[in-house]
C-alpha cells in the first residue's frame, strides 16, 4: 500500500479542536503522523497542500441511493463517485418503500455495488425498521445488526400503529440498533403537499400543518421517556420541533438530531411559483422555521446537517405540484451550503465542519469525521478561494433535481482521499 | 421519446406573469392574481360588447375564424365546459373537446405526454380543467408558444373566468365595486372560485371582502389575501351588497369536515330570514349547480334578489371575450 504525505494544508479537526498548519502522513490508509514526520517516512507521492484547509471527509446521514429498483433515477456505483467529489466519504443509505433495506442479501447487494465502485465514498446502511417497510411486523433487526447496519428507521414509510411502534423501540434497543425516526404524522399529512400558511393557501395546495411533525415528535418523546430507547430524529423542519428537542435534550434524554441542508436555505417563498423542484418532504417551511432550525444547530439542539440527496429522473419533477416527486438531489451541496452558514455568520467554520464529520460519526458510532494518529485516512482537502456556480451542466449526480441552480459558493473540494487512496481531484 | 425539445424541458418557477405578453397584453388565461386591474376591467369592457352582439344565437363575431380551439377536460364539468364551447363557437373557431378522465391519463401517461401529443395536432387554445393546482400554468410553460391556455380551473388554485363573470355581474348591478361589501359564503378551503373571486375583488378596490364558513372550511392564511373571515353566518351577512354562495360537496362530510349537510344548512343556509341580514338591495349569487336545501334555500335561489341566471349568460360573453383577447394577444406576441 501506497504512502502519501500532504504538506502545509491547514489541518482543521473540530473533534480534537485543531486548527493548525501542518503536514500529515498517511500509511496503509491510516494516518500516521500530524506534525513533525518521523525521519523515516518516505512518501510514494506529496501533495502540496499550501493553502488548502484539510478536513476530515463528511459523513452524510440519509442518501437515498435508488437501488435496486430504481436505476432511472440513479445508481450507486455513480452517486457514491459523485459523494466522493463532493468530499463526502461516508454515506448513510436511507431504505425506501422501493429498496427497504430489510434483509442480509439487500445489504450485501448494496455493498457490492459500492465496493465495486472505483474512486467512490463507503457505504453504511440503515435496516428498515419494519419488514419491507410495510409498517406491519418488526424487521429481521437481529440479523440487520449482524450484517454491520448502522441504525434502523421506517424513514418516510407510514408507521400507524403506536403499539408496534414501541415494540420496534424495544426490540431496537434488545439488538443495539439506534432507531432514526422522521416526525411524520401520517394522518395529519393526508395528501399534503406544501406548507400550511398563507401560500399554500393561495397556491390552493393541499396543506402540511406543523403539527404533522410536532405531535409525531412529541408522541415520540412520551415513548423514548417510558422505554428509554436511543432515538435519532431525522430531517426536522419546524421551529416548534427545536423546541420539544431541546426540552428533552435538557431532561437528559437519549436523543439527538439532524437536519437537510436546504432547510436551512429554503422557505415556502421558494414555492410560490410552483416551483417542483422545491418540493420536499418534510416541507420547506416559514422564514421563522427556517431561522429557528439555524439557531438549533447553532446552540447544538441539532447535532448534524446532512444532504437528505433524493435523485429523480427528471420527469418526476416535470408535473403539476402535487404530482410531482418530493426530493432534492444533494450530495454536491452540502458542504457548499454548510460552509456558507459560516459566511452568513450562522456557524463558526469549526460548527460548520463538525455537523457533517465527526457529529453524524458519532450518531452511527463510527470512528470516522476526525483526523487523529492512527485514524482512517478520509479526508478532504478544500480549497477556500476557487469560486463555482451549481448548474446543469455542471451537476455530476444522474439526478438534476437541484433548486440550488445558479447559486454561486466560495470553494470548492480538491482532493478526497478515502482510507488512503487519492479518489479524486 | 424522440424528441430535441426533451433535452431542454427544465423544471422551475411557473409564474403567473407568464400569462402576459411583453408588451402586457393577454397571452394565456392563467389566474386572477397577477393581472392588473385595468386588464380586468378591459375583460369586463369586452364581455359587455359581446352580450350587446344583437340576437346573440345567429350573428357570430369571427373573431376566431380558423383557429381551432380544444377543450381539454381532467376532471368533469357540464356548464363550464359548454359555456367555453359555446364562447368558440360564437367566435367561429372550430372546437373540439376531449374528455380525458377516461383515456390518456388514465392508461398512465404524463400530462407532459398528454400535452405533447395534443400539441402535434395544430390547435391555437387549449381550454384546460385539472384536478390538480398549478395544472394550468403547467401546460402554459411546456406547450408549443403559439398555443394560448386558458385555465378552467386547477385543483383549488383558480377559475379565472368564472371570477370575471361573476365580476361582470357585480358590475351590472352595482356599478362600482369601492363602495361595497362582499361576503363569500361555504368551503373556502377546497374553492378555486373562491380564490378567483378574492383576487379579482381585491385587485378592483372592493370596499370590503368576507368570507363566511366554519373553521374547518377556512384556509390558513386567507386572511393574507386581504379578506375578513367570519364563522358566525349571521354576523357575516351583516350590511353585505353581494352574497356569493359556494357549492358544498358532499366529500366533506366523509372528510370529518362537517357533521351533515342539515346542520350545514341550519347553520350557513341562505335563506329568507338570513338574507334580511344583508342589505335590502343585496344581490345573491351562486357558481352553480345550487345544492337546494344545503347551502341555500330554494326560496331563496329562485327570489328576487338572485341573479344566478345572469351569471350563465354572462359567462359565455366573458369567455368570449377573454379568447379574443388571448388571440390577439398571441397574434402580437409572434409577429414581434
Amino acid at each position: 500500500m501506497s504512502t502519501l504525505q500532504l504538506k502545509s494544508a491547514r489541518l482543521i479537526d473540530p473533534a480534537n479542536q485543531q486548527d493548525v498548519v501542518t503536514d500529515i502522513a498517511i500509511e496503509a490508509g491510516v494516518i500516521s503522523a500530524i506534525g513533525d514526520l518521523p525521519n523515516d517516512f518516505k512518501a510514494d507521492k506529496i501533495i502540496d497542500a499550501e493553502g488548502l484547509w484539510l478536513m476530515p471527509g463528511l459523513v452524510d446521514l440519509s442518501v437515498y441511493l435508488r437501488e435496486p429498483g430504481q436505476e432511472n433515477k440513479a445508481t450507486i456505483a455513480h452517486e457514491m463517485q459523485v459523494a466522493a467529489q463532493s468530499g463526502i466519504t461516508t454515506v448513510c443509505a436511507m431504505p425506501e418503500l422501493e429498496s427497504p433495506i430489510d434483509s442480509s442479501a439487500r445489504i450485501n447487494l448494496i455493498r457490492e455495488k459500492a465496493q465495486a465502485a472505483d474512486n467512490a465514498a463507503q457505504v453504511e446502511l440503515i435496516g428498515a425498521l419494519t419488514a419491507g417497510l410495510k409498517g406491519k411486523q418488526l424487521s429481521n433487526m437481529g440479523s440487520l445488526k449482524k450484517s454491520g447496519c448502522v441504525a434502523v428507521t421506517q424513514g418516510l414509510a407510514p408507521l400507524n400503529n403506536t403499539n408496534l411502534m414501541r415494540n420496534c423501540m424495544d426490540y431496537a434497543a434488545t439488538n443495539e440498533l439506534k432507531l432514526f425516526y422522521q416526525p411524520i404524522e401520517h394522518s395529519l399529512l393526508a395528501d399534503g403537499c406544501a406548507h400550511q400558511g398563507a401560500i399554500a393557501t393561495r397556491l390552493g395546495l393541499p396543506a402540511i400543518s406543523s403539527s404533522v411533525e410536532t405531535t409525531a415528535m412529541a408522541q415520540m418523546l412520551t415513548l423514548i421517556e417510558e422505554t428509554n430507547a436511543t432515538v435519532h430524529f431525522c430531517r426536522l423542519s419546524c421551529a416548534k420541533s427545536v423546541e420539544l428537542l431541546a426540552i428533552a435534550k435538557g431532561k437528559g434524554l437519549p436523543v439527538s438530531a439532524d437536519v437537510a441542508a436546504h432547510q436551512l436555505f429554503l422557505t415556502d417563498m421558494d414555492i410560490s411559483d410552483f416551483n417542483t423542484l422545491c418540493n420536499t418532504m418534510p416541507p420547506l417551511r416559514s422564514i421563522r422555521d427556517r431561522d429557528a432550525l439555524r439557531q438549533g444547530v447553532a446552540e447544538g439542539v441539532i447535532d448534524v446537517i446532512c444532504s437528505d440527496h433524493q435523485p429523480h429522473d427528471i420527469d418526476a419533477k416535470l408535473a403539476p405540484f402535487q404530482q410531482s416527486s418530493p426530493g432534492i438531489s444533494a450530495l454536491e451541496t452540502l458542504l457548499p451550503l454548510t460552509l456558507r452558514l459560516v459566511e452568513e455568520g450562522v456557524l463558526t467554520l469549526a460548527q460548520a465542519i463538525a455537523s457533517v464529520t465527526h457529529k453524524p460519526a458519532e450518531i452511527i458510532a463510527k470512528p470516522k469525521g476526525s483526523l487523529g494518529v492512527g485514524q482512517a485516512a478520509d479526508l478532504v482537502l478544500f480549497n477556500p478561494e476557487k469560486m463555482h456556480d451549481i448548474s446543469w451542466e455542471s451537476m455530476q449526480s444522474k439526478g438534476k433535481n437541484s433548486p440550488f441552480f445558479g447559486w454561486g459558493f466560495t470553494g470548492r473540494v480538491e482532493v478526497t482521499v478515502i482510507a488512503g487512496d487519492v479518489v479524486c481531484r | 421519446m424522440i424528441n430535441d425539445n426533451s433535452q431542454h424541458l427544465t423544471p422551475g418557477a411557473l409564474p403567473s406573469s407568464m400569462q402576459l405578453t411583453r408588451d402586457g397584453q393577454l397571452k394565456h388565461f392563467l389566474s386572477i392574481e397577477g393581472l392588473p386591474p385595468l386588464l380586468l376591467e378591459e375583460i369586463l369592457d369586452r364581455a359587455e360588447q359581446f352580450l350587446d352582439l344583437p340576437n346573440k344565437a345567429q350573428n357570430k363575431a369571427p373573431v376566431l375564424r380558423g383557429k381551432t380551439v380544444m377543450n381539454l377536460f381532467f376532471e368533469n364539468s357540464t356548464r363550464t365546459r359548454t359555456t367555453f364551447e359555446l364562447a368558440a363557437q360564437r367566435l367561429t373557431a372550430d372546437v373540439v373537446t376531449l374528455d380525458i378522465r377516461n383515456s390518456a391519463t388514465s392508461k398512465g401517461e404524463s400530462l407532459l405526454d398528454t400535452i405533447r401529443n395534443l400539441s402535434a395536432m395544430n390547435c391555437d387554445m387549449f381550454v384546460v380543467r385539472h384536478q390538480h393546482s398549478g395544472a394550468a400554468h403547467f401546460i402554459a410553460r411546456y406547450c408549443p408558444p403559439h398555443i394560448s391556455v386558458l385555465n378552467a380551473g386547477d385543483g383549488y388554485h383558480e377559475h379565472p373566468t368564472q371570477a370575471m363573470l361573476d365580476m361582470l355581474t357585480i358590475r351590472q348591478h352595482k356599478k362600482e365595486f369601492p363602495p361595497l361589501k362582499v361576503g363569500i359564503v361555504g368551503d373556502i378551503l377546497h374553492s378555486r372560485v373562491a380564490r378567483s373571486q378574492i383576487h379579482a375583488l381585491t385587485t378592483l378596490c372592493t370596499g370590503e371582502v368576507r368570507v363566511i364558513a366554519p373553521r374547518t372550511l377556512i384556509p390558513a392564511g386567507v386572511e393574507q389575501m386581504g379578506v375578513n373571515v367570519y364563522t358566525n353566518m349571521e354576523q357575516g351577512l351583516d350590511d353585505l351588497d353581494v352574497i356569493i354562495m359556494l357549492r358544498l360537496q358532499k366529500e366533506r362530510m366523509q372528510g370529518g369536515l362537517l357533521p351533515s349537510e342539515r346542520e350545514y344548512f341550519s347553520l350557513y343556509g341562505l335563506t329568507e330570514e338570513r338574507l334580511k341580514l344583508a342589505k335590502p338591495d343585496a344581490i345573491v349569487m351562486h357558481p352553480g349547480p345550487v345544492n337546494r336545501g344545503v347551502e341555500i334555500d330554494s326560496r331563496v335561489a329562485d327570489g328576487s334578489q338572485s341573479v344566478i341566471l345572469e351569471q350563465v349568460s354572462n359567462g359565455i360573453a366573458v369567455r368570449m371575450a377573454v379568447m379574443a383577447m388571448v388571440m390577439s394577444g398571441q397574434a402580437m406576441e409572434q409577429s414581434l
